[in-house]
């Protein structure tokens, strides 16, 4: 296939940035949207131009490194998968697409389609861990039963990869999917009660100072997030941030 | 508890809060209303009771004033502070891929019914005030001696402009409540096995109350 | 210099508790005056990080990723071993010890495996205790499956994500140590040199990815948790950054490279498309649980499989070669993964492939879907005999165990695994090779150590699945935070490491003139074309499969390219920005240099053992003709490589490896 990419290029944060287009043509639909990518690098390469620059590293739909805004969607118009797994099969000959980077106050660019996400980072910093120390004399694993239930639903919560497609996706850039998951992975297991209290608040305090903008509910991080992390984790985290600012 | 109204969820919770007292509200004004659609004199004389009873006029009216200015402001402060946390927007969005137009425009919904509020309050709420606490009538009596709060009321949907703005208002309600009631419940944190239940029950509200209130302006157009 | 491996005397069950009971010690007050850099965020490197920092010690650590949780330890899929036996199988720490020497082809150390097996039960509990959500029972205790090579269940799991999970604890214990202040940490940041002053490791020089900032950072000690090297195929289920680079310069300043040679290829990746590909992907082992391979009997079959005209459905169960079975009765499927590569490339070798690319093989579900279809209607008491509501029911099962992978499987080749059988063949995964170390995970440098997968110590010739996460964690969390205080209570006088001497300085400017080379050079090719030809020499001729004349051509073909390399490779933009390109020319020039010496490596090794497959050296007769032949009469020892120059100067250092506690037998899977 041929397409016309529409890509926004910037060359340093400071820059002002502007979309820019190319072609790129006999495109297999088998190809992922990364590796289209790497033909159109290949291309301004071999033309001593500078490639397009963006994140990526696993390319299995793990690391949460890929981003991209992609038709208007974070990680384009497919389901439950990441930029890096989206195939051209979902494009048809002719198309043209839109690719910018993940837009947020809290996510920086850095340089054409790499934003700077160690907002994210610093929420896990405020709490996101249980304070146990690797001793190795911790009690053995099969003192603590966890409901199979909660364990599962702590799993689904632990799922999330840190890509930000949440953030790209809302229209208020808010992060509560992602802090969601987060509280919601500890507030579900046993081990993670102890300090149930100050986690939430530390990690919403951090997540306010960071800049990220206020949940409204739309739904729309829980539809495009490659992992399926659910809104019930916004909704665990709210109940939990409640009763944790009544307590203290 | 100090600063609970300074963080995000803090703020969203006391927006869900006088989301659903606003909703109480509504159903008891929209109840109220479509009494006169079944009797005049029950509707006369409830809204007697409700125009000057003490504990509404005194306790209720203010907390309810309070409740619409707070859930304006606290929605205007959260979408401004929202918009600056995007500083610059996609060239490309397709917000309907993943969320309702409702969900997304609730700004503009919700400013729309202000304005209708504003209308709202110079048709009925100023007068009302005016006649009770300016001219000092608490009697709620025409000259006629019958309860002027029918006559009123019919008086209002004689103009069809009027009865246009009113029944786009409640489009505009609606749409609002079709997000806003699913919504409140979302940020108080209560997502469970009843959700879908309720968001069942959200949106057969958010349709019949804006609708019955469409019923009550026309009934009243169309028989006066 | 003779390598010493340091290992404890005693009987094997007792050495590491009396090593720990006789190390020195660095008390609480002093560790506060030590510096520690980690590299790489990984299992390995981000629970030594965390651990370390726990300790006491100031932890500087650096990733090249936007967030040490990226690490690509998350991608690793099925599971981690542990001798916990909660399923009363007779799992024990000599069981999983003897599995590991046995899969590893007796080409790993007793003693270090022998710890490995003794910690894993620790780190179960360490994670469980970090609130990783391992998969459970109803009954609220811990869930276990079993794992290619093995005879037990002992493999602890979390769906098809564990290595993200266990990553994210590990991540979480640095995370509460990055918020305390005890680990600074790097992102972005490339380690491009390790600084050695007066024989000791004391520092690094590193690349800002963002700015293009060239820092020197000083230590007590360095720890390397970098990774493996599988990227040297071009085409691996390495992550794309994976590199060489940090492993390579330690080479370069004297630390010894192991085993290079040894190189697993996973039997159940997704099978190549195109020339476009740039990675593969894997689909965890555990699907050979419930999986059967298979290719067709007939060539006719294949050929009319190949131009569209039948499906693999529409093959009857008698005219179906499950070689796996076929071969290995006692294993079948679950045979381990060296063995199940070369049997995959053994049937495609002789024409029965089932792509247009002729390297496929089946992975069927279909037996399994019906065997457990049947179980669930008898369960609710439904037909049996109802075939579609079996298939129905089995569909369930299946999807409630291996779901995410028949979806990933499905978004990438645009098939339905539930209906018809999968597609795979084997892909380069993990690298048992790397920088060889002592008991106490050091390098030949003094401080300078290598962990994880970085360094060759516990795998052997080829790794069992599911132990790859226990030794990142168990080196990290459990036997380098030991081992590096007996090196370091030697440095709670020394102060802090000054980073303005000749050495730092000498360091600082060799990698800012290759910087500026690659910068200045007027090439004609992108970085990516002599990676792509790198590749292609290392899959053909240094792949699963090896022999005299292919590795003697490897070498002088690889020695080739890297010429042509330094002469015609092509970096746009500069050094003070963001640039891949510029990044990604640093790896291939140390891939270029790491190729020639694995093939060099593979060709001094003239036996076959575990990953490492000579053609030269097969059973010729009996019931194992055709297998692997191992010869531990002169290669029963770790080949550790000394950096002379040119790597075809390198120097060969044997480590003759004893085998005390474990009898060293043919790996029969018969």
């Amino acid at each position: 296939m041929n397409l016309t990419l529409k890509i926004w290029r910037q060359k340093n944060a400071n820059d002002k940035g502007k979309m820019v287009d190319y072609k790129v043509n006999d495109i297999s639909p088998d190809m992922s949207f990364l590796e289209m990518l790497d033909v159109l690098n290949e291309q301004l390469v071999n033309k001593g131009e500078e490639p397009v620059a963006f994140d990526h590293d696993c390319r299995e739909g793990i690391c949460g490194m890929c981003s991209l805004y992609i038709n208007g969607e974070a990680h384009g118009p497919d389901r439950g998968v990441t930029t890096c797994q989206l195939h051209m099969r979902m494009f048809k000959d002719g198309d043209t697409i839109y690719i910018e980077p993940f837009r947020a106050k809290a996510f920086p660019v850095i340089k054409d389609l790499i934003v700077d996400r160690s907002s994210f980072d610093r929420i896990q910093h405020a709490g996101g861990f249980i304070s146990v120390n690797t001793s190795g004399n911790t009690i053995d694993a099969n003192a603590i039963p966890v409901n199979k239930h909660d364990a599962d639903d702590a799993f689904s919560a632990a799922t999330c990869i840190g890509c930000g497609a949440c953030v790209a996706s809302c229209k208020n850039s808010s992060a509560m999917l992602y802090v969601g998951a987060k509280v919601s992975q500890f507030a579900l297991l046993p081990q993670g009660k102890i300090e149930a209290t100050d986690r939430v608040l530390n990690m919403v305090k951090q997540m306010d100072e960071e800049g990220f903008g206020n949940c409204t509910n739309t739904g729309a991080c829980e539809v495009e997030c490659p992992k399926g992390i659910s809104l019930e984790n916004i909704a665990r985290m709210n109940r939990e941030y409640l009763s944790a600012a009544l307590k203290g | 508890m100090s600063g609970i109204l300074n963080s995000s969820i803090g703020r969203k919770f006391a927006m869900a809060l006088s989301a659903l007292f606003l909703m109480i509200f509504l159903l008891q004004h929209f109840t109220i209303n479509l009494l006169s659609v079944f009797s005049e004199d029950t509707f006369n004389s409830v809204s007697h009771f409700m125009g000057t009873f003490w504990l509404v006029q005194y306790v209720f009216q203010p907390i309810l004033i309070f409740g619409v200015i707070f859930h304006f402001v606290m929605g205007f402060v959260l979408e401004v502070k929202n918009r600056n946390a995007r500083q610059i927007s996609y060239a490309k969005n397709n917000g309907s891929a993943n969320s309702s137009w409702m969900s997304r425009n609730m700004i503009w919904s919700g400013l729309a019914i202000l304005a209708f509020i504003g209308l709202h309050f110079y048709d009925f709420w100023f007068p009302e005030i005016n006649t009770k606490f300016i001219q000092g009538d608490m009697s709620g009596l025409l000259p006629n001696g019958e309860y002027r709060y029918f006559e009123e009321l019919q008086h209002k949907f004689v103009d069809v402009w009027r009865v246009v703005l009113y029944c786009i208002a409640f489009v505009f309600l609606a749409l609002h409540l079709l997000h806003g009631f699913s919504s409140a419940f979302q940020s108080t944190g209560a997502n469970n096995k009843y959700t879908k239940g309720l968001q069942g029950f959200g949106k057969a509200y958010a349709i019949i109350i804006p609708l019955g209130f469409v019923f009550i302006a026309l009934f009243h157009y169309f028989n006066h | 210099m003779a390598l010493d491996s340091k290992i404890p005397q005693g009987p094997i069950a007792d050495k590491w508790t009396n090593y720990k009971n006789n190390i020195d010690l660095v008390n609480p007050a002093n560790k506060r005056n030590i510096d520690v850099i980690v590299v790489g965020t990984g299992l390995a490197g981000g629970s030594a990080a965390a651990t370390l920092a726990e300790l006491g010690y100031n932890v500087k650590a650096f990733c090249f990723q936007d967030s040490p949780r990226r690490a690509h330890s998350i991608a690793a899929q099925g599971g981690i071993n542990a001798a916990k036996n909660y399923q009363g199988d007779g799992d024990s720490t000599y069981r999983l010890f003897y599995d590991t020497v046995k899969g590893g082809d007796y080409r790993s150390r007793e003693a270090n495996v022998y710890r490995l097996a003794e910690v894993s039960a620790n780190i179960i509990d360490q994670c469980v205790a970090q609130g990783v959500p391992f998969a459970r029972e109803y009954g609220g205790l811990l869930d276990n499956r079993s794992f290619g090579g093995v005879l037990v269940s002992r493999t602890f799991y979390a769906a098809g994500q564990t290595g993200q999970q266990l990553l994210l604890g590990a991540y979480s214990a640095m995370n509460r140590q990055i918020g305390r202040g005890k680990i600074k940490m790097y992102n972005r940041h490339e380690m491009l040199d390790v600084v050695v002053v007066n024989g000791k490791a004391r520092g690094i020089i590193t690349r800002n990815l963002v700015t293009g900032e060239i820092e020197r950072h000083s230590a007590h000690a360095v720890v390397l948790g970098t990774g493996g090297y599988g990227n040297v195929f071009f085409l691996s289920t390495n992550a794309m950054g994976s590199n060489v680079t940090a492993a390579w310069k330690a080479h370069k300043r004297g630390s010894y490279f192991a085993n290079p040679c040894y190189t697993q290829i996973h039997p159940t990746c997704i099978p190549v498309s195109g020339d476009h590909q740039s990675k593969l992907t894997l689909m965890s082992e555990s699907l050979r649980n419930d999986g059967r391979i298979w290719v067709p009997k007939n060539i006719e079959d294949v050929k009319a499989i190949r131009e569209g005209r039948l499906k693999p459905t529409e093959i009857a169960e008698e005219n179906r070669d499950y070689y796996l079975e076929r071969r290995y009765p006692a294993f079948g499927n679950l045979v381990p993964r060296d063995v199940a590569s070369r049997a995959a490339k053994e049937r495609c070798d002789a024409g029965y492939g089932v792509n247009a690319t002729g390297e496929a093989v089946y992975l069927d579900f279909a037996s399994a879907i019906e065997r457990y279809g049947k179980e669930q209607a008898t369960i609710k008491h439904l037909d049996v005999n109802d075939k579609a509501l079996v298939k129905k029911l089995g569909q369930e099962v299946v999807k409630n165990k291996y779901g995410n992978l028949f979806q990933m499987y499905e978004k990438i080749v645009d098939q339905d695994p539930y209906n018809t059988p999968m597609m795979i063949y084997p892909a380069v995964h993990y690298t048992m090779g790397g920088l060889w170390v002592d008991y106490n995970l050091m390098t030949t440098v003094p401080g300078l150590y290598a962990i994880g997968e970085a360094n060759f110590s516990d795998h052997g010739a080829n790794r069992l699945g599911a132990s790859a996460l226990m030794q990142g964690l168990a080196d990290g969390y459990f036997v380098l935070p030991y081992t590096i205080g007996d090196y370091l209570s030697d440095d709670i006088r020394t102060g802090a490491i000054p980073t303005d001497t000749p050495e730092f300085e000498q360091a600082e400017k060799e990698v800012r003139e290759r910087i500026n080379f690659f910068i200045s050079n007027k090439g004609s090719h992108s970085v990516d074309y002599f990676h792509k030809k790198l590749g292609k020499i290392m899959w053909n001729k240094v792949g699963m499969s090896r022999n005299v004349q292919g590795l003697t051509e490897a070498i002088s073909e690889i020695k080739a390219l890297r010429e042509e390399f330094w002469k015609e490779v092509r970096v746009p933009g500069t050094n003070d920005e963001f640039n891949e390109e510029l990044a990604k020319a640093g790896r291939v020039a140390d891939y270029l240099e790491l190729g020639e010496l694995f093939a060099k490596d593979a060709l001094a090794r003239e036996e076959s053992c575990g990953g490492h497959f000579r053609e030269d050296s097969v059973e010729l007769d009996g019931e194992q003709k055709g297998e692997a032949k191992r010869d531990d009469e002169n290669f029963a020892y770790v080949a550790a490589w000394e950096y002379k120059g040119e790597p075809s100067a390198a120097v060969l250092h044997k480590e003759q490896l004893e085998f005390k506690d474990i009898e060293l037998k043919q790996r029969s899977y018969k």
